[in-house]
């Protein structure tokens, strides 16, 4: 267990931890505001684009995360597309979670009656205020536990990334272990970062969950 | 509101199975394909000047019943080598043919010709360089032929014959890349090397700015889209896709560390590792060796280096 | 119900919208058009639909390993579907224990490898225990993983039981086992069944982390494919592998919806037939 206080592992270990916070962070956000667009075209009242976002949606919640990552690092410089192994990172994971964000908000939106629709139409209320003042508000309230679980998911699949030359936990791990380190002993302290991380992102959820709450 | 879910959602459970079958029936017209082509095996390009592989004469007469390792192999009629398979010229298997070539290979192959099997007789099974260790004293392989370099750490578990190349950490620049010339001129540039080896320590003392993936194919095809501008590893590999990939890639610079390639074994085989010695010895005596690099390593454009003496403390 | 009914977003257009949304669709398919042609320009333009790139596809070997690879996929996946099925019935069943240590070991066996990386795992089983056989590395990190979240799966399944049916067959005298394997897990399992082969789904999507401790599944031969044939198709390789998981996990969510539909099926007739 020593193992973090040896050399200058504590530092490396941090700049793990860093980097698959870094790495979570940004691909949450740009999964969030894919998930959103991607949602909008699968509700939409156009055929077209329902097509497309249904299309979509199968497509990249049917390929495995680890072949994403290999297009986005392999595929992407043959078609000169070049950008750093970080932001290909960042591509991959937004677009793997964008998929599953989406199919949660569109449950979300379906949990909504449509008699509350209709009883905010008839009382004369445009689309925007029909959307942003009854449906969306219902809608966020039962998105927030599923949307939690997809995103406590992100920091896991992020470790993926340490294969593709990018820097987090998963680096730390088999930098370890090549210094024949004992697996275990790694394996502890890098069990303990994920956990602090997952339980972080869930007592925000449930706070957030709690603010939300209404009392019927 | 029901019976219309339900019904979409068998028509929608028919539809997938209906696209999956269509892709199943895809695969299966596809399947019709040709073999390889004979000519492509060698996998040398070039017209008749370009270099032959050297034939091994197989001693019909081979007998080394101190030799478990042997005894067995002789008992199911076939040699299982353990190799890799996406070194270039080095180890590698031919993905049309599904045949093996390369300088690792001819060493396999003029060994086992003097250990009495020819080289039909030969099985060779890829192993990744993690696996090798158990992979020989579990038994799979009899014998490993694959960048092996001989250290220390290793003998602890194996025994290695040879060593029969020096190879040695070098860079792999693309053709018209002039600023990289050795180790001293990577400070700052992007070195791609693959995890899991020593090369990484190596490089970082020179300022290079590291990129790691699982294998040197994938650092080549980063050096071949420009995404870095260098990559290391032992000469003997780099020398391998520079000659696969001729008029594109260039080694460049003197070896900086040295690493002893040797054949593995299962440890505690002495009759095993003298008879492969005996054999190394011969056939870099006879010229064979130098036949085998020019026909492989060779086109790279690198001359041929010293044949290495065998280490007395391998040949214990 | 027909095409032109409100949803809760949109009421019934009229002509001028039903107009909007003509114009909006033209304007749509004219830009996913236009995308699609700009990939597949792209693509030629860099010369990745040459014959060349394309040829090694038409030999019987590689056809052969391409085939292997979705064979040792599946099979990675066959052995961790039942490992982890497995292994969720019996920490479900344990985390429903009367016994308060079973129930604690349990449920803190589930929460840990439910927050655990996969690929952590799968790492440090490969690097530790299955050097020599990365399959069991993959195999048993991948049933520890989705048991525990079958189990999750599972364990709620039985607690949406309505309570009388357990009261009922204690009543009748069944054994506590009895009760869990004869009532609960069954009736949990079918009523599941959707969620539990969606998690199967995300299992042979998982396989693909072999590709990183060099487990010969689909993705790694592609790699191995594509780096040992002249020209470096790596693209071509991508673009006829990507459909081969994109099926297989199509052709496991329509076993689940048909399932599904067979289950609600059964359902309705025996209602009808008590009615």
């Amino acid at each position: 267990m020593g193992i973090l206080f040896e050399k200058d592992n504590f530092s490396l270990f941090v700049r793990g931890f860093v980097g698959t916070i870094e790495l979570s962070a940004l691909s949450a956000l740009f999964a969030l505001l894919l998930g959103i667009m991607l949602a909008a075209f699968r509700v939409s009242p156009v055929p077209v684009l329902r097509a497309f976002g249904t299309a979509w949606v199968t497509v990249f919640r049917n390929t495995p995360l680890t072949l994403l990552f290999f297009v986005v690092t392999f595929m992407l410089p043959r078609l000169d597309v070049h950008i750093s192994s970080f932001t290909a990172a960042v591509a991959a994971l937004s677009v793997y979670t964008g998929s599953f964000v989406c199919e949660v908000l569109r449950a979300g939106i379906n949990t909504v009656p449509l008699g509350q629709a209709e009883a905010a139409r008839s009382l004369g209320m445009g689309f925007g205020q029909t959307l942003g003042l009854v449906v969306l508000p219902q809608a966020g309230r039962a998105v927030i536990a599923p949307l939690g679980s997809v995103f406590i998911a992100l920091p896991r699949n992020s470790a993926v990334a340490g294969a593709f030359n990018v820097f987090e936990l998963f680096s730390v791990q088999k930098t370890w272990s090549e210094d024949s380190y004992p697996i275990f002993a790694s394996f502890f302290w890098l069990a303990l970062a994920y956990l602090a991380i997952g339980f972080s992102i869930s007592s925000v959820l449930s706070l957030l969950e709690r603010r939300m709450a209404v009392a019927r | 509101m029901a019976p219309t879910e339900e019904k979409n959602d068998r028509m929608k459970a028919r539809r997938t199975v209906a696209a999956a079958l269509s892709v199943l029936a895809l695969t299966a017209v596809a399947a019709c394909g040709k073999d390889g082509s004979p000519n492509s095996d060698s996998g040398t390009k070039g017209g008749s000047a370009a270099p032959q592989l050297p034939t091994y004469q197989v001693n019909a007469d081979a007998k080394l019943d101190a030799s478990p390792t042997w005894t067995e192999a002789k008992k199911r009629g076939k040699l299982v080598i353990g190799a890799k398979s996406d070194q270039p010229f080095l180890g590698f298997e031919d993905v049309q043919t599904g045949k093996r070539n390369g300088f690792d290979i001819e060493i396999a192959k003029m060994v086992a010709a003097d250990l009495g099997f020819s080289a039909d007789q030969i099985e060779f099974k890829t192993i990744n360089s993690s696996a090798r260790e158990t992979s020989l004293s579990g038994g799979q392989v009899d014998y490993y032929v694959g960048t092996y370099s001989i250290t220390a750490k290793r003998k602890e578990q194996i025994d290695f014959a040879g060593p029969y190349y020096i190879a040695g950490q070098s860079l792999l620049v693309n053709k018209d890349n002039t600023e990289i010339t050795g180790p001293e001129s990577t400070k700052g540039k992007n070195v791609c090397t693959a995890n899991g080896s020593t090369s990484v320590g190596n490089i970082q003392k020179y300022e290079a700015k590291v990129t790691t993936f699982d294998s040197y194919s994938l650092c080549v095809e980063k050096l071949l889209t420009k995404e870095v501008d260098a990559v290391t590893t032992d000469d003997a590999i780099l020398k391998g896709f520079a000659a696969k990939n001729q008029g594109q890639l260039k080694v460049v610079g003197n070896i900086f560390s040295e690493e002893r390639y040797g054949i593995g074994l299962k440890k505690g085989d002495a009759a095993l590792q003298k008879a492969i010695n005996d054999a190394l010895k011969k056939h870099e005596d006879s010229g064979d060796w130098k036949k085998a690099y020019d026909a492989t390593l060779g086109l790279s454009g690198s001359a041929a280096p010293a044949v290495p003496a065998l280490d007395p403390t391998t040949a214990s | 119900m027909n095409s032109r009914s409100a949803s809760v977003l949109y009421d019934v257009p009229g002509p001028r919208a039903r107009l909007r949304y003509r114009l909006a669709g033209a304007l749509g398919a004219l830009g996913i058009a236009a995308l699609l042609w700009w990939i597949v320009s792209t693509l030629s333009d860099k010369g990745q639909f040459d014959a060349r790139l394309w040829e090694s596809f038409e030999y019987n070997a590689v056809q052969q390993r391409i085939l292997d690879g979705a064979l040792a996929t599946l099979k990675a996946f066959g052995l961790a579907a039942v490992g982890s099925l497995v292994l969720g019935v019996l920490f479900a069943v344990g985390r429903l224990s009367d016994h308060r240590p079973v129930r604690a070991v349990c449920t803190a066996v589930v929460q840990f490898f439910r927050a655990m990386p996969l690929l952590i795992m799968i790492f440090a089983l490969y690097a530790a225990v299955f050097t020599a056989e990365p399959m069991w590395a993959l195999v048993v990190g991948l049933s520890v993983y989705n048991g525990a979240v079958q189990a999750e799966i599972i364990r709620s399944g039985i607690n949406a039981v309505p309570r009388g049916q357990g009261e009922a067959a204690y009543a009748l005298g069944l054994r506590k086992t009895q009760v869990m394997t004869l009532l609960l897990v069954p009736q949990s399992v079918r009523a599941m069944l959707p969620a539990i082969i969606g998690q199967l789904v995300v299992t042979l999507k998982d396989t693909s982390l072999g590709y990183i401790i060099t487990y010969p599944e689909l993705l790694f031969v592609g790699k191995w494919i594509a780096s040992n044939s002249d020209g470096y198709p790596y693209i071509p390789v991508l673009l006829v592998i990507t459909p081969i998981y994109i099926a297989m996990c199509l052709a496991l969510s329509g076993l689940a919806r048909w399932i599904e539909s067979r289950g609600r099926r059964g359902a309705n007739r025996r209602g009808a037939a008590a009615a």
